[in-house]
């Protein structure tokens, strides 16, 4: 029954149990109840980075998983990730004061002509969890916006987000601006969206097409490890 | 629904707290009623039921069949149109074969099952047209069609080709913040809206899903002032303002006109 479990103090809990509850948590999208705890661990004296990754990260790919495995589907993913939200919302300023470590900058929006921003609002929370830095430009973004911000940013990936048939072609409107730019090599592209494929992506030049958040969020990890790496290999 | 699907489904496992109380069961269970009683008009005007269409399609004979005539494979959400243009027109050697309207919930099967059903039509030697617009294949559907050598009407969704393909293009981004329900859609809001976007177990959600959408246009085949209505009622929920705008068959009856004619050969 609903009303036994009502009885969890979280308070009450040692760390492993909190962590472990704070997990079911998340997967039960429950925001209150991650404000709580990420309260509790900090008042415990847990780094704000052991916290994310322990508590969030750890619990936001359990969601991951079972959304990608098509146990977990878009209500509530969108609930887990706004109850993670509201953990990092804490968690942010001062895992800045602390100097955790980064793993890159991503510039993210929704194309040109299209206000579908679902998925790539659960990509957006997704990589930052994972310890990415996220740019959200929200959405209908012409070239312009995603390029300036790329450049003010100093970011490494770009990733594009559309719904409709009809605007997934803007894509290649950006790549190509990027190319003509002489910067398209500067950044990792990752496209994504209901009606896009891996055959999409890569007729329109980007670097992956994701077909989910958790996806994304792996292929990010991936393709800028193998960038550093390629980088420090040509130096 | 968004104007492409997102992939539905059930949770695996119950929120520990909270969750849709009794008072959205019950409106849920009002809605549904509303959509059975909506069925049953339309099964008594002749018209296959629409919870039949959304789950398992139709087949609807030729009532004249001729050898080597023109098969039309639709989408279910089209059935009711298409059996009026062929009754008004006096298509009666057209077969209609209708797939499961559900298969808007997951594009990338279209194709597929638009194939299989070609393959089918084909074998019992009848020549098929694709009443299916892209409808979030992102292309796929048209180069199936293509490989198979099998014509399929043109334009993005049934949205599109109801309101003219050219006049739905020329509203461009103007409409970019447009929720857009057919007649069918309308009366199947809970199938495809509601339920798949997780709305039933979780109303919260509502502004978070459709908070980028201003207004749901509800593009009417036909004058009906329950269908009027249940639009206004679907805008309600969702938060939206409502429109009506009455279309017509729009492109559909020039496509069904020329799959009508006699083949060249």
């Amino acid at each position: 029954m609903a009303d036994e479990d009502d009885d969890i103090v979280l308070s009450e809990l040692d760390d492993g149990e909190l962590v472990q509850q704070m997990h079911d948590d998340l997967y039960d999208g429950l925001k209150d109840e991650i404000e709580e705890g990420v309260n509790i661990l900090l008042e415990r004296g847990w780094t704000p980075y052991r916290l994310l990754t322990e508590a969030l990260v750890a619990g936001m790919k359990v969601v991951g998983d079972d959304f990608r495995d098509g146990i977990l589907f878009v209500p509530e993913v969108l609930l887990a990730a706004n109850a993670m939200k509201s953990g990092m919302n804490i968690l942010r300023p001062l895992l800045a004061e602390t100097g955790a470590p980064k793993m890159g900058t991503m510039v993210i929006g929704t194309v040109k002509g299209d206000i579908h921003d679902i998925g790539k609002n659960l990509v957006s929370m997704m990589m930052e969890g994972a310890g990415f830095d996220v740019v959200d430009l929200g959405i209908n973004n012409a070239a312009e916006a995603y390029i300036e911000a790329l450049e003010r940013e100093d970011a490494q990936i770009l990733g594009m987000s559309a719904l409709l048939t009809t605007t997934m072609p803007y894509m290649k409107v950006v790549i190509d601006q990027l190319k003509a730019n002489g910067t398209r090599d500067n950044y990792v592209v990752l496209v994504g969206g209901a009606p896009l494929n891996e055959e999409f992506g890569r007729a329109i030049g980007a670097d992956a097409y994701c077909r989910d958040a958790a996806v994304a969020v792996e292929t990010a990890k991936t393709l800028v490890a193998a960038r550093k790496h390629n980088q420090a290999h040509a130096n | 629904m968004t104007q492409d699907a997102e992939p539905p489904g059930p949770a695996a496992r119950p929120a520990r707290r909270g969750g849709a109380g009794g008072r959205a069961a019950a409106r849920a269970a009002a809605h549904a009623a509303a959509g059975t009683r909506a069925a049953r008009q339309a099964a008594q005007a002749g018209a296959p039921a629409d919870d039949a269409l959304t789950e398992t399609g139709c087949d609807a004979p030729a009532a004249s069949p001729a050898s080597g005539g023109a098969s039309l494979i639709a989408c279910g959400a089209l059935a009711h149109e298409i059996l009026a243009l062929i009754r008004v027109n006096g298509w009666t050697h057209l077969h209609l074969r209708c797939l499961p309207a559900k298969l808007h919930l997951r594009p990338e099967l279209i194709p597929d099952e638009v194939a299989r059903a070609v393959a089918e039509e084909r074998a019992a030697a009848r020549d098929p047209f694709v009443v299916y617009a892209d409808c979030g294949t992102g292309g796929r559907l048209q180069a199936r069609c293509d490989a198979l050598g099998v014509e399929m009407i043109p334009g993005p969704h049934c949205y599109s080709f109801f309101d003219g393909n050219a006049a739905f293009a020329a509203r461009g981004d103007a409409e970019m913040t447009a929720f857009y329900l057919t007649d069918f859609l309308v009366r199947q809001f809970d199938a495809f809206v509601w339920r798949p976007m997780g709305l039933d177990r979780r109303p919260e959600l509502r502004d978070m899903l459709f908070g980028n959408y201003e207004r749901l246009v509800h593009l009417a085949q036909v004058e009906d002032p329950e269908l009027e209505r249940l639009g206004r009622e679907a805008a309600a929920r969702l938060g939206l303002l409502h429109e009506r705008r009455l279309t017509g068959y729009g492109d559909l009856s020039d496509f069904l006109a020329r799959a009508a004619q006699p083949a060249s050969d």
